[in-house]
């Protein structure tokens, strides 16, 4: 009822004025020092910002400090409405087709297309939303991972389980041996966790065919994924609480959880939610479902984006690949701001492992072994849609007993209807 | 006042009335008719919705109303909000009624201590309030079920899809009952003494005033909180939505306010989350008049 009586007041207001200022996107002219505004959440990245203004007195980046995913999709929404965008934001991958669906992001092929070379295809494919447009640069990437208790993996005899059936046999042999303890937990709470497993076993959720846009998140590649957690879920081989709770911290600390399958920025999650177990986890290449061919998916991840708003695109385009591709900058990304880079020399570079893993030195190195079998996926204009439908009906048919399947035609369901009633062409 | 023209007389009583009426159209009138207004359009995508402006906000009539009205998830959500309801409100009520007479008896000891300990929870905030039940009902983390462990019982797990409503509903009295105990209480201070003498003189026990001379004097205060309760029952949102990250027990949907929310913020779609709020004041609106209506005569009994 009263949700946002003031923003959509300020909608209105603001409305009116882009009425009147509307017309002529045409670049400022560049008489003096140009200035640009930058959304952004990761931590400390206003320390980069400075390295740019200390080296570009022409181009100043005026930094500000925003929540972090959704809320901010939210919040640029409102002032592309207003017609008052800053001229860069960070954003999620998933959130790509969204905020160009709105018109809300410029393609910025023009400056940024000769930048393709520096990313991983799967990387690169998920800013030019599989068109010939380039809508971000790519900053950061989470390939995933399998991280798990080295100590307690010896204590109770485990191997690292290579293959997803060695990983069901793993979670088994774990329960049959210390009943109170899991290899994982199937969260109904994470679909972007999910959707990385999708797109590992070949999932594409969204496509683009001419101007018709194909769903297809109940594909053979999704089910198979499915029915193979319904099996761990329904003999209660994996746990099925959500992740990211204070029950789950607690386990993830008294090493009841004794495994995570998680993404490249794991290390910082477990340093914040169980510190006492520094220098006790691992990390190995996910389970694979077919060994000769090895891949994974990418869970989390962020871009650098350019508003259409923007009367300075060219300028903006120019500090959008200087962050992301620059040497010094994405050096100082990874010190200062702790992401795992996007740009593939950057990620080579990388030498010292995470302080949470001083047991594993080779961590960088493997990791960029892994990221280099990133799938690639193409998100779709609602992907919010797809992902509460998994958050709803994941949630329902745990607590029911644990039959998954039926939940990728929900999910297909909810984001095909969505996708209709806005009007989209949706193909079969 | 008489040398002062003839104006201001006729001008006093608007001036005084207009910063009320500004405000009232200002922060109110206007964000309804805005929000109704909405509820009739709904944006329109042309084919791949990627190029430039391939968005287009249509009118669509009563189209959002007739969708929000044959959305399943919306009368499910209502239906769990009224099993919500029928545990919480009569709880909580009773509960501040029995805590409301205990501290109006003239032999209770630490009054004002017990009266702060029991209205506390009030100034906690619903998010806060539901973090910490969280805490206690997640079976991990729970001291309840750690010491039932201790006696080899076997654990409740208060997040299951029965127990959430039980769960929920607890946060709520928790938080609740204060308020309307202090309510009551102040209402009950207000009797007249000499009506206890008297019935006293008349041989009543303390039982016997309490149920035939207290609480039918109590009845407008009773019909009060009530109504409130039932609101505040209407319009929960805070708990489950704090809650429902830590189970498989709660959707995003899981009451009508949750999915207007979702509607908005989620989806992005702020005309069909208009719509629904629309249909949820209508309702609310017609069970708070129905409620007062029925209960007129008892409330207001004195006064017609």
């Amino acid at each position: 009822m009263r949700l946002d009586i003031a923003k959509k007041a300020l909608a209105l207001g603001l409305g009116l004025a882009l009425l009147a200022g509307c017309g002529g996107g045409a670049e400022q002219s560049a008489d003096g020092p140009v200035e640009l505004s930058f959304w952004a959440w990761a931590p400390d990245i206003d320390k980069v910002v400075d390295k740019w203004n200390a080296a570009h007195p022409e181009t100043k980046v005026v930094f500000s400090k925003q929540a972090q995913g959704d809320d901010l999709v939210t919040k640029l929404l409102t002032s592309a409405k207003g017609g008052n965008p800053p001229d860069l934001a960070q954003v999620e991958f998933q959130a790509l087709p969204t905020l160009v669906s709105n018109d809300v992001l410029a393609d910025i092929s023009e400056g940024a297309a000769s930048a393709k070379d520096k990313f991983a295809p799967g990387i690169w494919d998920q800013v030019t939303l599989g068109g010939s447009g380039v809508y971000a640069v790519p900053q950061d990437s989470g390939p995933m991972m399998f991280y798990y208790r080295a100590d307690l993996f010896e204590q109770y005899g485990l191997k690292v389980p290579t293959t997803w059936d060695e990983y069901a046999q793993t979670a088994r042999d774990l329960r049959a041996k210390a009943p109170d303890k899991f290899l994982g937990t199937f969260s109904s709470n994470d679909p972007g966790w999910f959707a990385g497993l999708a797109q590992q076993a070949g999932a594409s959720w969204w496509g683009v065919d001419g101007d018709t846009w194909k769903v297809s998140v109940d594909d053979a590649a999704t089910k198979k994924v499915a029915q193979y957690w319904s099996g761990l879920v329904a003999e209660g081989a994996v746990d099925k609480s959500p992740m990211y709770t204070p029950e789950w911290n607690k386990a993830l600390n008294d090493g009841t959880q004794i495994g995570w399958l998680s993404a490249v920025w794991a290390p910082g999650v477990l340093k914040g939610n169980a510190e006492s177990t520094q220098g006790k986890w691992a990390m190995a290449p996910m389970p694979q479902w077919d060994a000769a061919k090895p891949r994974t998916g990418n869970w989390g991840g962020s871009t650098t984006a350019v508003t259409a708003g923007s009367k300075k695109q060219k300028a903006a385009t120019e500090f959008a690949l200087w962050l992301n591709t620059d040497p010094a900058a994405v050096e100082a990304l990874v010190k200062e701001c702790g992401i795992y880079p996007a740009a593939t020399s950057a990620q080579e570079a990388l030498s010292q492992p995470p302080a949470f893993f001083p047991n594993q030195p080779d961590f960088y190195t493997l990791a960029a072994k892994i990221a280099a079998t990133s799938s690639g996926f193409t998100w779709g204009p609602n992907v919010n849609v797809t992902y509460t439908a998994y958050k709803n009906a994941m949630a329902e048919a745990i607590s029911a007993g644990g039959d998954l399947v039926p939940t990728l035609a929900k999910m297909q369901g909810a984001t095909v209807d969505d996708m209709k009633a806005n009007g989209f062409t949706v193909g079969g | 006042m008489t040398g002062r023209g003839g104006a201001a007389p006729k001008l006093a009583p608007y001036a005084f009335v207009a910063p009320a009426v500004v405000l009232f159209l200002l922060v109110f009138a206007l964000p309804i008719a805005y929000t109704v207004y909405l509820s009739l359009f709904r944006t329109e995508v042309k084919g791949l919705g990627l190029g430039k402006g391939s968005r287009s906000e249509v009118f669509v009539g009563l189209d959002n109303y007739a969708r929000a009205l044959t959305d399943p998830e919306l009368g499910a959500g209502a239906l769990r909000v009224l099993g919500y309801g029928a545990i919480l409100v009569p709880t909580m009520l009773g509960l501040a009624l029995v805590f409301a007479l205990l501290l109006d008896e003239e032999r209770v000891r630490a009054r004002g201590f017990s009266r702060i300990a029991i209205f506390l929870p009030y100034a906690v905030p619903g998010v806060i309030a539901s973090l910490l039940w969280g805490f206690l009902y997640l079976p991990g983390t729970s001291p309840f079920n750690q010491a039932l462990r201790e006696l080899s019982l076997p654990g409740v797990d208060l997040l299951s899809p029965t127990g959430i409503y039980f769960a929920l509903a607890n946060i709520a009295v928790w938080g609740g009952v204060g308020y309307n105990m202090v309510v009551l209480y102040t209402a009950l201070r207000s009797i007249p003494r000499d009506l206890y003498e008297a019935a006293r003189i008349d041989g009543c026990t303390p039982w016997q005033v309490a149920m035939r001379i207290k609480i039918p004097l109590l009845a407008p205060a009773l019909v009060l909180t009530s109504l409130f309760s039932v609101i505040a029952t209407l319009q929960v949102f805070a708990e489950p939505t704090t809650l429902a990250p830590l189970t498989n027990s709660l959707s995003l949907t899981w009451t009508p306010l949750m999915k207007v929310y979702q509607d908005a913020f989620g989806r992005g779609d702020l005309y069909s989350a208009a719509a629904t709020s629309v249909l949820i004041a209508v309702v609310m609106f017609v069970i708070s008049f129905g409620l007062l209506r029925v209960t007129r005569s008892r409330a207001f009994g004195g006064e017609r």
